[in-house]
């Protein structure tokens, strides 16, 4: 069934697609964690019944979507192992503690407040609980840090040794972590979170006033939401353009890609808008492009001049279309964000903001594409590193697991089948969720009421009022 | 080179020790997932649901310590390892998504019937069973060549690790209804109870079986329990379990809530320490010590630090957690 394959290509198609699904989630519960804290600490704070209706509104959802998030992260730390061990062996003395940090610093801390934050506000009481709920988003954060260190350092390989095994071993712990293109990483994704779950919410709070524009939850989170575009989106381009900076310098053969400038172009490269790269051919089909504002975005300059793929051998081109088109996509939408900021900032002032349906209807229809522009952004950026798993050190070839084909075929469409129905479901139930408005008095995911045997409930009440 | 020496042992108990915490911690809310199916009351299904809703994540984060930490600590044995058991490995991970989404997934579920419950004891059968049979397949030996795995694909389905797959699976059921009877009342805990006395006997026979068995694989585990002097050592393990045993058994019989659960968490104890008496010092039986498959001193103890200051904190974090939710879990309160 799998004889015309290759391990590594269906061993590479076995990540691309476990990750795909996965980092759907941590996107979300990073940004929803977040807002979950914001949420309740204005609770706390005006002690206004719409902020925690919306919190045990959004509560609901965030456990569903941190339950998938750690069920798909569970494949993610065994598969290095299963599909990838020789980069296991070699790899592992740096890329392994970061992990086992992640794990230690953040997966615990999770975990450990998760199920105080969704079942235990009324064993625990309104303050301890919010402690909870911080240390939830603080988790979430710090996840988020040593991950993308360590796929930082996969990318710009720093502080390292190689020993007599052939193992990468760690020289500067300083030099791994903060490798060059870790701070510019962490930013990007970061604000990538937070800008796709102010979409999401902001398409659910859309979706109600379509409805209905008196809600007082819908109004309140889709405000909130539109804030957060509105400031967000300009930062996050200009995080993105310091981002692809960082890679002209440390990763050129990315941006080469990226670009598809397959000539270089010794008085001003060109800005490719569109077009069909063709790597046999070494150029860009039905080009439409802008002479000089290639060199004027990545050099500042117009007549700078920029190296093509013509100066790299071929064996180490990265698959040019994908790439291309990946960042096409992810700049795009990073753009029609920032309209939407820009659109609810006039309504706002007009005084529209909860009346005008053209805006309600561009926020609806932009509530994927957060999660669209960050997988994006991801086959952008994985895909530009290949053909290798430890920039120009390790290829991607040399870093699978000794396995036959038929192995990896089977396990891949093992998970395809189980992601497909599993996740499905899943985000239907999702959907679900976010058709209902939140009502008042919304109940939260409440595992049981023991407080109210044990008797301490009227102390609880009296201090949430 | 001392010094190296004792950071790869150092190392190799915490590894040892992430996994124990696992198996036992994982185990009982995988082994309420094994006994859902004799519970076909919806009303009973939530109460045991509720009984490892609130501290099933943090469980289950100790198998990505375990994971993590021995890519981390041991890459060689990582590398080796997971190819050797690659479809007893799949096989979990598919078993933990489908009961890990369960636990959400089946409150979006209306009615008597819910095909999410199937899921969460499916899944729980089809992660324990591999767990237990990827145990088996490491203890007898995996085919190394160079740094690499060079067996086959089916090298890891034997009679030994069918035999350890089942065993892990009465284990995690004895945990699951020692664990029912410590947080539930009335007619469910009399169901538990019942089933702990039948899971007793069940595991110690399961505990019999493989400690048969386990000397037939290689001569080394023979000579390693049945040697002079190590069988000074290694008798008290037997004879501790008999003592486990029957003090687990006097306390079902008076009807003690408490104890059962903890007494079964010691024959896991003694159970796991008879395997580390048969392993050490291999980390992949027979071919890989810990301190070959050790990475270099610079890593381990980067992490070790870490280790140091945070299991400490993350066992004072999950211990406040699950005093949160102490005592018994009270039938027909509302969930979602």
């Amino acid at each position: 069934m799998f004889a015309g394959f290759d391990a590594v290509v269906l061993a590479r198609a076995q990540f691309a697609f476990t990750m795909s699904f996965h980092i759907i989630f941590p996107v979300f519960t990073i940004g929803l964690a977040s807002y979950l804290a914001v949420l309740e600490a204005l609770w706390l704070w005006t002690g206004r019944d719409v902020y925690i209706n919306l919190f045990n509104y959004w509560l609901k959802i965030f456990a569903v979507v941190f339950g998938m998030g750690v069920v798909s992260g569970i494949v993610m730390s065994y598969q290095f192992g299963t599909n990838w061990s020789a980069f296991a062996d070699k790899a592992g003395p740096v890329i392994g503690p970061l992990m086992a940090y992640e794990v230690l610093t953040a997966f615990f801390l999770e975990a450990g407040f998760l199920g105080v934050m969704l079942f235990g506000l009324k064993r625990v009481g309104p303050r301890l609980h919010f402690v909870a709920t911080v240390m939830v988003a603080i988790g979430t954060l710090i996840s988020a840090f040593w991950i993308l260190s360590a796929n930082s350092w996969m990318q710009t390989p720093a502080g390292y040794a190689v020993n007599a095994d052939g193992q990468f071993v760690p020289a500067d712990w300083f030099k791994v972590i903060f490798n060059p293109s870790f701070p510019y990483r962490l930013v990007h994704m970061v604000l990538a979170a937070y800008l796709t779950t102010a979409l999401a919410v902001g398409a659910v709070g859309a979706f109600h006033l379509l409805r209905d524009r008196h809600l007082a939850g819908p109004r309140v989170m889709f405000s909130m939401a539109m804030w957060m575009a509105t400031l967000v989106a300009p930062i996050q381009i200009l995080a993105g353009d310091q981002h692809g900076l960082n890679t002209l310098e440390h990763q050129p053969t990315k941006i080469m890609a990226m670009e598809g400038h397959f000539e270089s172009h010794p008085d001003g490269a060109p800005l490719i808008l569109f077009g069909l790269p063709d790597m046999n051919a070494g150029k860009v089909k039905y080009a439409i492009e802008i002479p000089h504002m290639g060199s004027l975005i990545l050099k500042h300059s117009l007549d700078a001049p920029l190296k093509g793929l013509d100066t790299v051998p071929r064996e180490n081109w990265p698959p040019v279309p994908v790439t291309f088109w990946a960042f096409r996509i992810m700049v795009g939408l990073g753009f029609l964000m920032a309209a939407l900021g820009l659109a609810s900032l006039l309504a706002r002032w007009l005084g529209k903001l909860y009346e005008s349906r053209l805006l309600h209807v561009f926020a609806l229809l932009m509530g994927p594409a957060g999660f669209i522009a960050v997988l994006a952004g991801w086959f952008t950026t994985e895909t530009g590193r290949q053909p290798f798993t430890v920039y120009g050190l390790l290829r991607t070839a040399d870093s699978a697991s000794p396995l036959a084909a038929p192995a990896v075929g089977s396990s891949l469409i093992a998970f395809a089948i189980v992601y497909f129905t599993v996740f499905t479901v899943g985000v239907v139930y999702i959907l679900r969720l976010m058709a209902q408005p939140p009502h008042p008095g919304e109940q939260g995911p409440e595992a049981d009421v023991p407080a109210r045997a044990a008797g301490i409930t009227p102390a609880v009440e009296g201090v949430m009022r | 080179m001392m010094n190296i020496v004792d950071l790869a042992m150092i190392w190799a108990f915490i590894i040892a020790f992430a996994v124990f915490v696992y198996v036992v911690m994982d185990g009982f809310d995988l082994g309420v997932g094994l006994l859902f199916p004799l519970f076909p009351q919806k009303a009973d299904r939530d109460t045991v649901m509720n009984s490892v809703a609130p501290v099933w994540d943090g469980n289950e984060t100790w198998l990505v310590l375990g994971g993590g930490g021995l890519m981390a600590a041991f890459p060689l044995a990582y590398a080796v390892l997971m190819p050797a058991i690659y479809t007893p490995i799949i096989a979990m991970l598919i078993g933990l998504i489908f009961r890990g989404v369960a636990f959400e997934f089946r409150w979006r579920v209306h009615g008597e019937r819910n095909f999410w419950d199937m899921a969460f004891a499916g899944g729980s059968w089809l992660a324990a069973l591999a767990q237990g049979i990827a145990l088996g397949a490491i203890l007898q030996g995996v085919h190394v060549e160079g740094r690499q795995y060079a067996g086959g694909w089916w090298d890891w389905l034997t009679p030994f690790s069918i035999l350890t797959g089942l065993a892990l699976a009465v284990g995690y059921a004895l945990l699951g209804a020692t664990w029912l009877v410590l947080k539930t009342e009335d007619e469910l805990r009399d169901k538990a109870y019942r089933l702990s006395w039948v899971l007793l006997f069940a595991m110690l026979g399961a505990i019999g079986a493989v400690s048969i068995a386990t000397p037939f694989l290689h001569m080394q585990y023979a000579a390693r329990w049945f040697t002079w002097p190590n069988i000074v050592l290694t008798a008290p393990v037997p004879i501790a379990v008999g003592c486990v045993a029957a003090l687990l058994l006097r306390s079902l019989i008076n009807r003690q809530d408490m104890p059962p659960f903890f007494l079964s968490l010691a024959l896991f104890a003694l159970s796991y320490a008879g395997l580390g008496i048969s392993m050490y010092p291999y980390i992949v039986p027979q071919s890989i010590t810990i301190w070959q498959a050790a990475s270099p001193e610079n890593s381990q103890l980067f992490m070790l630090v870490g280790v140091a200051i945070l299991i400490p904190l993350i066992l004072a974090y999950t211990g406040w957690a699950y005093w949160v939710f102490r005592g018994k879990v009270k039938a027909g309160m509302g969930y979602h």
